[in-house]
């Protein structure tokens, strides 16, 4: 293990945003793909995340058991492992993949396996009687899940949600590690032309703060007007 | 360059190099735990400007990625006159990653001991430090056993990045024996695997001690 002491001279750094700057059109257009692959995974991996949830209550065990392995397996390997498989490892199953499209893939098959287990908890939170009275009053199976189970489900587990989607906009920075073409990625682009490492990566990484300061601003919106209906106790 | 067949060999390799993954979470989870209580101690304080500190500390080490952290860190090194050293910059990211996490889940284990325990402690006459050491923090940290098991499944996970800057533990050498045999559905499953061995077992402990601690704190 070498810890070499640059002598003081070496050690004056000259900060250096000029190359950043002029290359900011560039970040910004990462910075947009970043929030279209974050969107575009959350909203896919929400419709995975309720058929699974939904999956997990079926009365076939097959079914269940295969959404219980996928849930584990996801949740206890890391991401750029799981996006290495897909990337590199599918080919081998004759599944090529661009860059771009194994990103969403490996973000939704990601956010699903977390998203099932928030949504399970929101309908686990829902008491018997309320859906012994959807029955009782001669609603759809169909209409009990959709209006008795998922609305106060999804109004109780909102919080839990949110904050997986801003660490899902977060984790999507290992996307680049296959060159997909995110903010991180045109990060390391811009840094392998200009040399100013540290000076992209610390604009690169107050952007990203900055998109997470405002996806969460954008939630609690969000969450006012969508649930501004009393709550039922 | 020869292509050389996935082989036992090669599959023994993948599996050694956990231990580096290992030594780095153990790494971080040691440092991020002394970091941790202190930033969960300053955010729990009475003093403003701690508090303040901690907050901050916890929503930019919250709001960014790991991956960046590292790249800063790694960087960041060379200018405060270091020579690179991924090892080293991989072990303080992942340290400073942890003890904002850690700190976030064990203030909300301190606060929510009940309030009249301090107030007991402090009509008793106990200062900050016997009040903490022997009233407050052994409850919290029953309280904080399952969340921080359950950190450190994500603490494993995130040592992974630290392929990226090219630290050789379980997903770079993954990548080497991959660009060896070719053969990456094999080596990233294999590698997979491994990881899988590591988190699974600490997923169910985290999961169980959540269940009984939930059943013996309902009345």
């Amino acid at each position: 293990m070498e810890v070499r002491l640059k002598s003081t001279e070496e050690f004056l750094y000259n900060f250096n945003f000029e190359p950043v700057l002029a290359g900011f059109d560039k970040l910004l257009i990462g910075a947009l793909v970043t929030v279209q692959l974050s969107c575009a995974a959350m909203v896919i991996g929400l419709i995975v995340s309720i058929l699974c949830a939904a999956g997990k209550t079926s009365r076939v065990a097959p079914l269940r058991w295969v959404i219980d392995a996928y849930i584990e397996i996801i949740r206890n390997t890391p991401f750029l492992v799981q996006i290495f498989f897909i990337f590199f490892g599918l080919p081998a199953l004759g599944i090529r993949l661009s860059p771009n499209s194994a990103a969403l893939v490996a973000l939704v098959i990601n956010f699903g396996a977390y998203g099932t287990e928030i949504i399970r908890a929101g309908i686990e939170s829902i008491q018997k009687g309320q859906i012994e009275a959807g029955t009782a009053l001669g609603l759809s199976k169909l209409k009990i899940f959709r209006y008795i189970i998922m609305k106060p489900a999804l109004r109780t587990v909102y919080p839990a949600l949110t904050s997986q989607f801003i660490y899902l906009m977060l984790t999507s920075s290992v996307v680049s590690a296959i060159s997909a073409d995110d903010l991180a990625a045109a990060g390391n682009d811009l840094q392998s032309a200009t040399f100013a490492s540290f000076e992209v990566y610390i604009v690169i990484t107050a952007m990203y703060l900055v998109m997470s300061i405002g996806f969460s601003a954008v939630f609690s919106m969000i969450e006012k007007v969508a649930f501004r209906y009393p709550l039922s106790r | 360059m020869l292509i050389r067949p996935f082989g036992f060999n090669e599959f023994w390799i993948i599996v050694m190099a956990a231990q580096w993954t290992i030594a780095l979470s153990a790494i971080a989870f040691a440092g991020g735990g002394v970091g941790g209580l202190l930033i969960a101690l300053a955010r729990v304080s009475d003093a403003k400007w701690p508090r303040l500190l901690a907050t901050g500390f916890i929503r930019v080490f919250q709001g960014t990625p790991l991956l960046m952290q590292l790249f800063l860190v790694f960087f960041g090194m060379n200018i405060l006159g270091f020579a690179i050293n991924p090892w080293i910059a991989a072990a303080v990211a992942l340290t400073l990653h942890a003890s904002a996490f850690l700190g976030e889940i064990w203030r909300g284990c301190i606060e929510a001991v009940p309030s009249g325990q301090r107030e007991a402690a402090t009509a008793l006459g106990l200062r900050y430090f016997n009040r903490m050491r022997y009233i407050i923090l052994p409850q919290a940290s029953r309280i904080a056993v399952a969340p921080t098991v359950g950190f450190l499944v994500q603490l494993i996970k995130g040592t992974s990045l630290a392929a990226i800057i090219g630290f050789t533990e379980l997903t770079r050498q993954g990548q080497i024996i991959n660009n060896a045999t070719f053969s990456p559905f094999m080596v990233f499953g294999t590698v997979a695997a491994v990881y899988f061995i590591l988190c699974w077992p600490l997923s169910l402990l985290a999961r169980r001690m959540e269940v009984k601690f939930s059943r013996s704190t309902t009345r």
